[in-house]
């Protein structure tokens, strides 16, 4: 059997498992009845019913009758990037300050890009770390730490 | 004389020195944002949001107005001179405004197109401020089955909106519910869904997913693609509207003015739908449809119009029924519930001077865009020549510091990228986010007003059907998914949206 629609199989086969775990989840809670609802009886009818409507999509993308569509392209290099730079700003918030994490999150997160280059993306994380400095700690009087957290305790 | 009394109230609050000044810098920096292409409204306020959760809540919901108001305007500069819509709403204007920029009419395009929208929100202020009223006095003649039901049409309405597959657009509306399920269940106080992690106790923030969906996962998309810019080169000039471009556009600014205040009010509707309605309503009924995509102004001045007006007249629904119609509203209706104000009828009784405050503010900040932003659009210009490799990193900065003052801790920043990572997923499987956003917005609302309801029942199911208003909703909703099913209709729909 041939695929012919990948992105409605795939969404297809998301909802399953999406439904299908809110379901599981949902019978780990009181249920109740229609009239005293516990907490998992409304979870688990829409997980039922993003179930169904999964399977329907799914069983729809087999069949070649409408024009096929092509399986999705991943650039995975921005994405992975992009995502890593974020999150490691939010693990070096606090031990490192936050004028260590926005060189590392602007430098890290430039590279996702095609023209990339050092020079400007250090210089971009310069500017940007005085703008922070200026508008989030100074002007809005935002609670973060700035410094990391060693030297923070002995000025 | 009511309707006066209460406007002066809220000019009264809008016009205080301290709120005019949030009203500008929330119109300002809504500019500046959604002037960035590829950035419509939905995502300055995701991204903004966290910068007004210092301010008292009518000063923040008048910033956040500004904001939106702000970003619309950015998002129709964008597209005149750069051809690159800030959102779909601007996708029309796109077709003429841009051939107008390309004929040295750049100046008169951005003109019609503030002019247009300030007249359009003039009158949607006014039909804002007669309906609200008499609407939420309405509502509360509502139970809990009508309710529900309200929200069964509001998100079917929202799902005829969605471009790509009915059913994914339902899919994601139920998975959106799902989402909205996670934490704490108000009734019982078990925790649902939370993995365990004490975080989540309070659910998924609201701040994280809109930003994770929109903001991180569009700067992704756009790094993916290597696009080029048709950037205007040269020098702006020529502001001042002939006396032709006048008679020629005036009336359709009305026309657009009406149909998106009309369209504005339905569920489901809002600034996307009403422009394209606009637009083709003005193509239909002009005397030279061939000259529509040849740079006539009309082209720029109905949709734009019916785009302000509608962005107006969707405060109608969520302010006096506490049901956002659309994802933009959706946002606004989350910032308001972050600075604890419930959307519904009762804000009007319980906080008028927030609620005519907030009214006459979008008002105020229709005048200060039409005064300030033509003369700073050269400004704008510039800030568009800046490249997107030295942007997306600001971006993404803002973003992560305005997560962790939202409540102090990096756990947001965290799920955030999480959130991102399901855009991405999402974008690539042809899923819109949008109807998720509305799902998990209504989630909690429509699980309490089901327990609700079918606990005054005693577990009837029929209560939805047997009561005359529930059950018109619920009819409504049928109706919308019949039509759109219907091939001919589902055609014209799909070509619709590739118009742009």
């Amino acid at each position: 059997m041939r695929i012919s629609h990948p992105k409605d199989f795939l969404t297809g086969a998301m909802f399953i498992l999406s439904g299908g775990a809110a379901m599981a989840m949902s019978a780990g809670l009181t249920i109740g009845s229609a009239a005293r609802m516990g907490p998992g009886y409304f979870p688990f009818a829409l997980g039922a019913f993003l179930a169904a409507l999964g399977a329907i999509l799914l069983l729809r993308s087999l069949i070649a009758a409408r024009k096929a569509q092509a399986w999705p392209v991943l650039h995975l290099k921005p994405l992975a990037i992009v995502l890593l730079s974020v999150v490691l700003f939010s693990q070096g918030l606090r031990p490192l300050g936050l004028v260590a994490s926005t060189v590392g999150l602007v430098v890290l997160a430039s590279t996702a890009s095609h023209e990339f280059r050092w020079k400007e993306a250090f210089l971009n994380a310069v500017v940007l770390v005085v703008v922070v400095l200026a508008v989030f700690v100074y002007f809005l009087e935002f609670q973060i730490p700035v410094w990391p957290q060693l030297a923070s305790g002995r000025i | 004389m009511e309707l006066l009394s209460n406007l002066a109230l809220g000019f009264q609050t809008a016009v205080s020195p301290l709120n005019l000044l949030y009203c500008l810098v929330g119109a300002l920096i809504g500019t500046l944002i959604g002037v960035l292409p590829g950035i419509g409204p939905v995502q300055t306020i995701a991204i903004l949001l966290p910068t007004t959760f210092a301010l008292p809540p009518v000063s923040a919901l008048i910033m956040l107005a500004g904001i939106y108001y702000g970003a619309q305007y950015g998002g129709s500069t964008t597209s005149i001179l750069v051809n690159v819509p800030g959102e779909a709403s601007a996708v029309v204007t796109c077709i003429d405004g841009h051939q107008m920029a390309r004929q040295g009419r750049a100046g008169a395009a951005l003109s019609i197109a503030a002019l247009g929208s300030f007249a359009a929100g003039t009158f949607a202020t006014f039909v804002l401020a007669v309906l609200a009223v008499p609407l939420s006095e309405f509502a509360f003649k509502f139970g809990p089955a009508e309710y529900f039901s309200l929200m069964v049409f509001g998100l079917i309405g929202s799902v005829v909106l969605a471009s790509g597959s009915m059913l994914k657009a339902v899919g994601m509306i139920v998975l959106g519910l799902l989402l909205g399920m996670i934490g704490t269940d108000v009734t019982s106080g078990a925790h649902r869904f939370t993995f365990g992690i004490p975080e989540l106790a309070d659910g998924i923030g609201f701040v994280s997913l809109a930003m994770g969906l929109f903001g991180i996962c569009d700067i992704i998309n756009s790094l993916e693609k290597r696009e080029t810019r048709d950037i205007l080169k040269g020098r702006l000039t020529g502001f001042w509207l002939s006396r032709s471009d006048i008679r020629a556009s005036a009336p359709a600014v009305l026309r657009g003015t009406l149909c998106g205040s009309l369209l504005g009010i339905l569920p489901g509707g809002g600034a996307i739908l009403s422009s394209f309605t606009a637009y083709m309503l003005e193509k239909k009924s002009s005397r030279s449809p061939e000259s529509f995509g040849q740079g006539n102004i009309c082209g720029v001045a109905a949709p734009e119009s019916a785009n302000n007006a509608a962005a107006q007249t969707s405060f109608i629904p969520l302010l006096t029924l506490g049901i956002p119609p659309n994802v933009v509203l959706a946002m606004m209706a989350g910032a308001m519930m972050i600075h604890g104000i419930q959307p519904g009828p009762r804000v009007i009784a319980s906080n008028p001077e927030l609620f005519w405050g907030v009214i006459v503010s979008m008002w105020v900040g229709n005048l200060i865009l039409v005064l300030l932003n033509l003369p700073l659009v050269g400004l704008w210009v510039r800030l568009l020549s800046v490249p997107f490799r030295l942007l997306y990193p600001a971006i993404l900065l803002f973003c992560c510091i305005g997560l962790y003052s939202v409540n102090n801790n990096t756990f947001d920043i965290g799920l955030t990228a999480l959130c991102g990572l399901l855009g991405y997923v999402f974008h690539k499987l042809e899923c819109e986010p949008a109807p998720l956003i509305l799902g998990f917005i209504l989630g909690p609302m429509m699980e309490e007003n089901l327990r609700r309801g079918m606990l005054l029942s005693r577990g009837d199911p029929a209560v939805f059907f047997t009561r005359p208003l529930s059950l018109a909703f619920l009819l409504m909703a049928a109706v919308l998914l019949i039509l759109v099913a219907l091939p001919s209709i589902r055609r014209s729909r799909e070509s619709a949206f590739k118009e742009g």
